[in-house]
């Protein structure tokens, strides 16, 4: 009894001393983001007890241009993961369940495209731009975010549909339903999880990516990231409107990680633990 | 029942034909959005191209550009800086990981609460990790500065300023990003081991250490293998935090090989040099996927169930 409860304090202590470190830059960064330019430029750590100012906010959400960066970024986000999530269930079903010539060479070849470094997409997308004059168009920005994403969301859908028993199928096609029937109206309510899974990574991509962001947009079609590396500048950075603008950026992906946790963590391990 | 017979032979047609017809659209946007470039990235590597040069008066150079970067003492200047990046972040994320993975794995309560929090760091945009690490760095208003003063009266350090600090740096902010990509999916690995063999090698009388030794790490030895090489892959693959923290200096001491390439192009704005060193890059990484491949195919396992 004793022996585990001294256990029980050593893994909680281990544990929430964890939480701490994961933490605290980023509470770092919330807390920077309420306070005024004096107390920023003190140099002197306040966590919690300081008066706290909604200037830098303010000043971000009326001065900067905010709003535009902020419906770039959702229209980016939200449509390549649509697109990523739509091809990328076709042909991860495909591969899970048809046979056809090419097959393992597709699923191999997905697994190395996967691994293309954005470093090496630089230059050629800018060559794009150059040549075809489609700058800071949002769509030249979604297509390469869904091609991006395209692999692993295969590869994280594969995983879901090998989990589903073939018989299921089977007696849909028996009953007479199409490929596109079993699909849609079989496949797809069993497959929730596995897609909100790939939703959650497809987005963060989307949203969080900053080199081709920067490389594919203008003036007007700038995205969250890049608007937030704008206040870096040679005369130095505005530290609570940097803070102020990187914890709006870091909202979205924190709320689906909580409200997600669960399904990310499956969706994490899914390859490597049922390898 | 009639309908059976009736659409056999078209059901056959469609039975050929979906296949295709369900990858091809996932295919061709790969094509278009990775491949192209990556193909791109080997054509103008033979050609001397500027910015604000016509791409089609740009000077024709074969291999001149790959003589060049074999001859640069830069390029192996910063290959130097990620492989040393690499070993320090990965052998101690790995290490690390593991241990605390080793350390957590008892089903406790409030555990989804903990987890939830481990992979907080993951989701924070690299641009917004760089940000933050530069200001916790800073050397006038930085915390760490601060506390190290504060509590065990060490001098304010120009982190960012010094080659060696800021290399330390760096690998410091990786290790906050990416250990609780190592331990979210390690323990994953060790929850799923039968715990059948765990309580025979208890009854068998192994200690602690030959339980953890002998017994879990090598079970989960292909999981470990898969963690190891994504990490080594995404070495080579970021370059977004050292832009935001350092830009690759002092010098080159934080120039990783994502951030040269990055650097040449549009720094000193040598795109066809850039693009040579993206085909070294394509290379390694290539290399390191092929053993993926080899050691462990998720893809292939999974099929043959």
């Amino acid at each position: 009894m004793n022996d585990t409860f001294q256990r029980q304090l050593y893994h909680y202590t281990a544990l929430i001393f964890l939480a701490l470190i994961a933490l605290a830059p980023i509470w770092v960064m919330i807390a920077t983001s309420f306070k005024n330019d004096v107390l920023v430029q003190d140099g002197t750590p306040l966590w919690f007890f300081f008066h706290p100012t909604l200037e830098n906010y303010e000043y971000i959400l009326t001065r900067g241009k905010f709003d535009r960066y902020l419906t770039n970024s959702v229209i980016v986000a939200v449509s390549s993961t649509i697109i990523t999530l739509l091809l990328g269930g076709f042909c991860a079903y495909a591969l899970a369940r048809l046979d056809f010539k090419g097959r393992a060479l597709m699923a191999n070849s997905t697994l190395l495209v996967r691994m293309v470094p954005p470093a090496v997409l630089a230059v050629p997308a800018f060559a794009f731009v150059t040549l075809t004059g489609v700058d800071s168009d949002l769509a030249v920005l979604t297509f390469f975010y869904t091609a991006l994403n395209l692999p692993f969301a295969i590869w994280l859908l594969f995983g879901f549909y090998k989990q589903i028993p073939v018989e299921l199928e089977e007696a849909a096609i028996v009953d007479g339903a199409s490929p596109l029937q079993v699909f849609f109206k079989v496949l797809f309510p069993l497959m929730t999880s596995g897609y909100a899974v790939a939703a959650i990574f497809t987005f963060r991509i989307a949203w969080n990516e900053f080199i081709l962001a920067l490389l594919l947009t203008g003036r007007t079609t700038r995205t969250l990231p890049v608007g937030a590396a704008g206040f870096i500048t040679d005369t130095g950075i505005e530290w609570g409107r940097i803070m102020a603008m990187g914890t709006l950026i870091v909202i979205p992906p924190l709320l689906f990680t909580f409200f997600a946790a669960r399904q990310i963590i499956a969706g994490m391990t899914a390859g490597a633990v049922k390898g | 029942m009639t309908v059976l017979t009736q659409s056999r032979k078209p059901r056959f047609a469609a039975e050929t034909m979906t296949p295709y017809t369900f990858i091809t659209p996932a295919i061709l946007v790969m094509l278009g959005g990775l491949l192209y470039p990556v193909f791109m990235a080997f054509y103008l590597s033979f050609y001397d191209w500027e910015i604000g040069r016509d791409l089609a008066k740009a000077p024709f150079l074969g291999v001149d550009n790959f003589v060049r970067m074999v001859q640069d003492p830069q390029v192996w200047e910063v290959l130097w800086v990620t492989l040393r990046f690499g070993f320090w972040t990965i052998t101690i994320e790995m290490t690390l990981g593991v241990a605390l993975a080793l350390l957590l794995e008892k089903p406790i309560r409030g555990a989804s609460i903990f987890r939830t929090i481990f992979i907080l760091p993951l989701m924070v945009s690299p641009v917004v990790v760089g940000l933050i690490w530069r200001y916790l760095f800073d050397a006038r208003i930085g915390w760490i500065n601060y506390y190290l003063g504060a509590f065990f009266g060490i001098e304010p350090q120009v982190w960012l300023g010094d080659a060696d600090l800021a290399f330390f740096a760096i690998v410091f902010t990786d290790i906050w990003q990416w250990t609780p990509f190592i331990f979210i999916i390690v323990i994953a690995g060790l929850q799923a081991l039968p715990s059948e063999v765990v309580e025979a090698s208890t009854i068998d009388g192994a200690n602690w250490y030959q339980q953890i030794f002998l017994v879990k790490l090598p079970m989960i030895k292909s999981i470990l293998i898969i963690a190891l090489l994504m990490r080594l892959i995404d070495v080579f693959r970021g370059l977004e935090v050292m832009l935001i923290m350092t830009g690759g200096g002092p010098g080159r001491s934080t120039e990783l090989l994502s951030l040269h390439i990055y650097n040449r192009a549009f720094d000193t704005q040598q795109l066809g040099y850039a693009s040579a060193i993206s085909v070294l890059l394509i290379l390694i990484v290539f290399a390191i996927s092929t053993a993926i491949l080899t050691m462990a195919n998720p893809m292939k396992s999974k099929s043959d169930v």
